[in-house]
C-alpha cells in the first residue's frame, strides 16, 4: 500500500499536565520522532477526563482515544489516576456493548521522565488503530 | 447546543522560534488558516515571540486590534506560560485570557513531514482557541499565611533549618520524637573528609536551638494529626510524658544509680547499656532525665519505685499524662532522617547473631568511646582490641534481588574514615575494605580515600562478600577479589557492615498525615528532582536531609538551608496566591449527593447542611477536576476546564475544516 493511500487515523489524546504532558515535552526536547496522528489536549489530571469526553471524541470522528496519566502512586493529586482507572475500566465494558472495539481506547501511565515511552506508546497505538481501520462513527 | 459563545476578539501569535518551529511547520500557511477562524481578529507570526521585541509586538497588537484574549503558539507551557500571562496583565487583560499552544515540543520537534506537522498545528491551535473563547476572567486565590513553621525531626537537618528560619525572625516549632535533639550526627565520632569531631561542631548548634527566642523545642513529641492546608496547617502534637519535672530536677544522678533495669542504649546503639531512667548522652538537649515507660518495671501500679525514693527534690512524677498541643503553621519541613537497614535482614552476614559483626553506626560508637575515654577500640564479644578488621561496603545496598537496589551514597566515604581512624588508634592492626566501586564524588573526597589507601595502609579488595560466619573466636569472611579473580578468606576479629540508609520508621506515617508522596523505597518525594528539590508536591510541605534520600552532612545542611529559604520566601508575604482554576459548584443544580466528597483527596468539598449542597473550599481545592467527573448532574465544573470547553476542544481537534490544505 502506498503511503498516500494509507489510512491515517485521527486520535485524541487527553494528557495530564504533571506526567504525560511533561513526557511529551521531554520527547520533544530529546527529538524522539513519532507519527503525528495524535493531537492532545492537556488537563490538570487524568481524573478530569470524563468518559463522556471520550464518547464525544468517538462520536466526533476519532478512531482512537489515548488517556495518559501518572503511574499508580505517583499522581500529583495523590489518587486521581486511581479514579481514572476505575472510570476507564467501566468505559471499556460499555464500549464493548456499543460495538466499539475496546482496543480503540488506551490508558497509559507515562511519567515525566519517560519521553521514550511516550514515543513508543504513540507509534504503537497509532499503528494499532491503523490496523483496525476507521471507526466511522462520526455523527453529522 | 453548547452555551452561547461570548464574542471575544482573539489574537494568535505564532512563533518561528528561530527555525525550531518554522523549519518544519509552514508558519505563514498556519497563520492564514488560523486567521480564517471565527473570532480570530489577528493571526500573525514572529521570529521570537518571547524576546523583548516579540513582547512589544504583543503589547502593540493587543491595543491596535482591541484584543480580548490571545494565544501564543510556541513552546511548552512550562517555559513561557507565566511570561505571557504576566505580559497579558500588563496589557490590561486578565492573565487567564492568555493561553499557550504547544507546537514545538509536541509538534515541530517530533515530526518531520512539514505538511502533517502544519496540519497538526492547526488542530492544536484551533482547540486552544475553543478553550480560550470560554475562559473566564479569574483572580488568584489569596489565602492568609501563618508566619510560623513546624519542623519535624531535630537532627542536623531540622536544627539547621530551624536556626535559619528563626534567625530571619520567624517563629519555629522544632519537634523531635526522641528524648534529645541531635539525631545521628550526635552519635558520629568524626566527620569525613576533615576529621572534625562531630560532637564539637554539633553541640553548639543544639545549645543555640534550645536558647533561641524564636524556637520552641518539643522533644519526646510526635505529630498526632494534621488538618488545614498551605499557609494554615492545623497540627495536633502529642508530647509524651517524661515523668520528670525538669524544673525540680537537680541532675544529681541518684535515680540512675538505683534503677535496676538495664537496656541497650539507643545513643550507643547497644554497645553500652542505659537505665530505664536516663539521659541519652552527656550533651543531650534538653539536659534532663527521661523515664522510659517501655523499659521501666511498671508505673501503674508502681512495681519498683526505687527512683522516687532517692529523689530528694521530688522531681519524679509517675502520674504525668501526655500533653496535646494544637497550633497553626504556615509551612512544614519534614526532616525525619534515616535509620540503618537491619543487620537482622542480612542472612548471609550472620543475621545479627554474631556479636563481632557490627554495623557502621555501632563502630562509630566504638571509635567515639575510644577517643573520648582512651579505652581502646574494644570488640563487643570479649572486649579485646581487634587486630584485623574487615569493612564490608554495600551491605544491603545495590542489591535489587535481595535487599535495596539503590546506593546508600555515604558508605564509601565513612568506611574509609573508619578504617583510617582504626589504623590511627591501633597502627599495628590490619584493615580490609570490600567494595564494589568507590564513589567519592565530593569536595576533597577522592583525596581522602587515596590517603586511606596510601598513608594508612588500608587494603581495598574489589568484590562482594558472600558469607560471614563465626569459627574459633574469629569472624570468617568469605569474599572474592574480582581484580585478581581469586577467592579471599579472612579470619577477622571484627567485621563492620556499611548497611544501607533507609527512611526512619516514622517517615511513612508522617507522610500519610501530610499527604506527602514517598518513593518506592519510602523516602519523601520531591516536586522536581532537579528544579524543585526541597519542595514536595503538597503545597507548603518541604523536606530536608535524609528523609528524602541518603546523603552526607554537607548535602543535608545544604538541603536544610534550601528548604528554609523556600519556606521564608513563602511566608514572608501576608497572603499566598494560588491558581484559581479550581472547582465551582452551581448551587441551583447541586443536589447535595456528596459523591464529590468521596473522590476529593484534599477534603476540599464540604457539605453545607443549611443549603443541602456541597461547597468548594477554595483554599483547599488543588484543581485536579476529579469531582467534576464524579458529579452526576454537572453542577460542579472546573473553572476554565469546563465540560463545554473540553467538548469544544475535542470537536476542534477532530474537525476537518480548513486543516491547512
Amino acid at each position: 500500500m502506498s503511503s498516500s493511500s494509507r489510512f491515517e487515523p485521527k486520535i485524541v489524546g487527553f494528557i495530564c499536565k504533571w506526567c504525560t504532558s511533561a513526557a511529551a515535552d521531554l520527547a520533544g526536547v530529546s527529538r524522539l520522532k513519532y507519527q503525528p496522528n495524535v493531537v492532545s489536549l492537556r488537563v490538570m489530571c487524568s481524573s478530569r477526563v470524563d468518559p463522556e469526553h471520550i464518547l464525544q471524541a468517538f462520536k466526533g470522528g476519532a478512531d482512537g482515544v489515548l488517556v495518559g496519566g501518572c503511574h499508580p502512586g505517583d499522581c500529583h493529586y495523590q489518587v486521581g489516576n486511581y479514579q481514572t482507572r476505575k472510570r476507564i475500566m467501566m468505559l471499556l465494558e460499555i464500549l464493548k456493548d456499543m460495538g466499539i472495539s475496546p482496543t480503540r481506547l488506551r490508558l497509559e501511565w507515562i511519567s515525566a521522565s519517560e519521553g521514550a515511552k511516550f514515543q513508543d506508546t504513540m507509534n504503537e497505538f497509532i499503528n494499532t488503530i491503523r490496523e483496525l481501520g476507521p471507526l466511522g462513527l462520526k455523527v453529522k | 447546543m453548547s452555551a452561547k459563545k461570548p464574542s471575544k476578539r482573539i489574537g494568535v501569535f505564532i512563533c518561528h522560534c528561530g527555525g525550531n518551529i518554522s523549519s518544519v511547520i509552514d508558519v505563514e500557511k498556519l497563520a492564514q488558516a488560523i486567521g480564517k477562524l471565527p473570532g480570530v481578529a489577528l493571526s500573525t507570526t514572529y521570529q521570537y515571540v518571547c524576546s523583548a521585541p516579540g513582547q512589544d509586538l504583543i503589547r502593540e497588537k493587543v491595543k491596535e486590534h482591541n484584543l480580548d484574549a490571545y494565544i501564543v503558539a510556541a513552546c511548552s507551557h512550562t517555559l513561557h506560560e507565566t511570561t505571557f500571562r504576566t505580559l497579558g496583565k500588563e496589557t490590561g487583560l486578565n492573565p487567564y485570557q492568555v493561553e499557550i499552544a504547544n507546537i514545538r515540543e509536541q509538534d515541530s520537534w517530533v515530526h518531520d513531514d512539514p505538511q502533517k506537522a502544519t496540519s497538526k498545528a492547526v488542530r492544536i491551535i484551533r482547540s486552544v482557541i475553543e478553550k480560550l473563547r470560554l475562559n473566564e476572567d479569574l483572580l488568584p486565590i489569596e489565602v492568609p499565611v501563618t508566619k510560623k513553621v513546624l519542623i519535624v525531626g531535630a537532627g542536623i537537618a531540622g536544627i539547621q533549618a530551624a536556626l535559619d528560619i528563626a534567625n530571619a525572625g520567624y517563629k519555629v516549632t522544632l519537634l523531635e520524637k526522641r528524648a534529645s535533639i541531635g539525631g545521628h550526627m550526635a552519635q558520629i565520632s568524626k566527620t569525613f573528609p576533615t576529621l572534625d569531631c562531630s560532637q564539637c561542631i554539633m553541640t553548639p548548634r543544639m545549645v543555640e536551638v534550645s536558647h533561641h527566642k524564636n524556637i520552641e523545642l518539643l522533644t519526646y513529641s510526635e505529630v498526632e494529626d494534621v488538618a488545614g492546608y498551605v499557609g494554615n496547617f492545623k497540627v495536633k502534637i502529642k508530647k509524651n510524658p517524661i515523668y520528670i519535672d525538669p524544673e525540680k530536677c537537680t541532675l544529681c544522678d541518684k535515680c540512675v544509680e538505683v534503677c535496676p533495669v538495664e537496656v541497650d542504649s539507643e545513643h550507643d546503639r547497644g554497645i553500652k547499656k542505659r537505665k530505664a531512667i536516663y539521659i541519652p548522652f552527656p550533651q543531650a538537649v534538653p539536659a534532663t532525665y527521661t523515664l522510659d515507660v517501655h523499659s521501666c518495671l511498671g508505673l501503674l501500679p508502681i512495681a519498683c519505685g526505687e527512683c522516687v525514693k532517692v529523689c530528694e527534690p521530688q522531681a519524679i512524677d509517675y502520674d504525668m499524662e501526655p500533653q496535646f498541643i494544637e497550633d497553626t503553621f504556615g509551612a512544614i519541613i519534614v526532616s525525619t532522617g534515616y535509620e540503618l537497614y537491619p543487620v537482622l535482614n542480612l542472612e548471609e552476614y550472620g543475621a545479627d547473631q554474631i556479636p563481632d559483626v557490627v554495623d557502621g553506626m555501632q563502630f562509630e560508637r566504638l571509635l567515639y568511646l575510644d577517643s573520648s575515654t582512651g579505652c581502646g577500640i574494644k570488640r563487643p564479644s570479649d572486649g579485646k582490641v581487634p587486630g584485623e578488621v574487615v569493612f564490608v561496603q554495600c551491605a544491603g545496598s545495590r542489591d535489587p534481588e535481595l535487599h535495596n537496589a539503590y546506593c546508600s551514597r555515604i558508605c564509601c566515604m565513612y568506611t574509609s574514615k573508619q578504617a583510617m581512624l582504626y589504623k590511627s588508634a591501633f597502627p599495628e592492626g590490619k584493615s580490609y575494605i570490600f567494595y564494589i566501586d568507590i564513589r567519592s564524588g565530593g569536595k576533597g573526597y577522592e583525596e581522602f580515600v587515596q590517603r586511606a589507601r596510601e598513608e594508612h595502609d588500608v587494603t581495598y579488595l574489589r568484590g562482594k562478600v558472600s558469607k560471614i560466619f563465626q569459627e574459633d573466636g574469629k569472624v570468617v569472611v568469605w569474599g572474592a577479589d574480582t581484580l585478581t579473580g581469586e577467592k579471599v578468606e579472612i579470619k577477622a576479629d571484627l567485621v563492620v557492615l556499611a548497611t544501607t540508609m533507609v527512611p526512619s520508621p516514622g517517615t511513612k506515617d508522617l507522610a500519610n498525615k501530610l499527604k506527602l508522596n514517598v518513593d518506592e523505597h519510602g523516602f519523601t518525594q520531591e516536586a522536581h528532582p532537579k528544579l524543585r528539590p526541597v519542595e514536595s508536591l503538597s503545597a507548603g510541605v518541604f523536606m530536608a536531609g535524609c528523609a528524602q534520600s541518603p546523603r552526607d552532612i554537607p548535602d543535608t545542611v545544604s538541603s536544610a538551608s534550601g528548604a528554609a529559604s523556600k519556606v521564608m520566601a513563602m511566608i514572608s508575604g501576608d497572603v499566598l496566591e494560588r491558581e484559581p482554576i479550581i472547582a465551582r459548584v452551581d448551587e441551583d443544580i447541586c443536589s447535595g449527593c456528596k459523591m464529590c466528597i468521596s473522590v476529593c483527596p484534599y477534603d476540599a468539598r464540604e457539605y453545607n447542611s443549611d443549603k443541602n449542597i456541597v461547597e468548594v473550599n477554595s483554599a483547599k481545592c488543588e484543581a485536579c477536576g476529579s469531582c467534576v467527573v464524579t458529579c452526576p448532574s454537572g453542577a460542579t465544573q472546573q473553572l476554565n476546564f469546563a465540560d463545554t470547553q473540553i467538548k469544544e476542544m475535542v470537536r476542534a481537534i477532530l474537525s476537518d475544516k480548513e486543516s491547512s490544505e
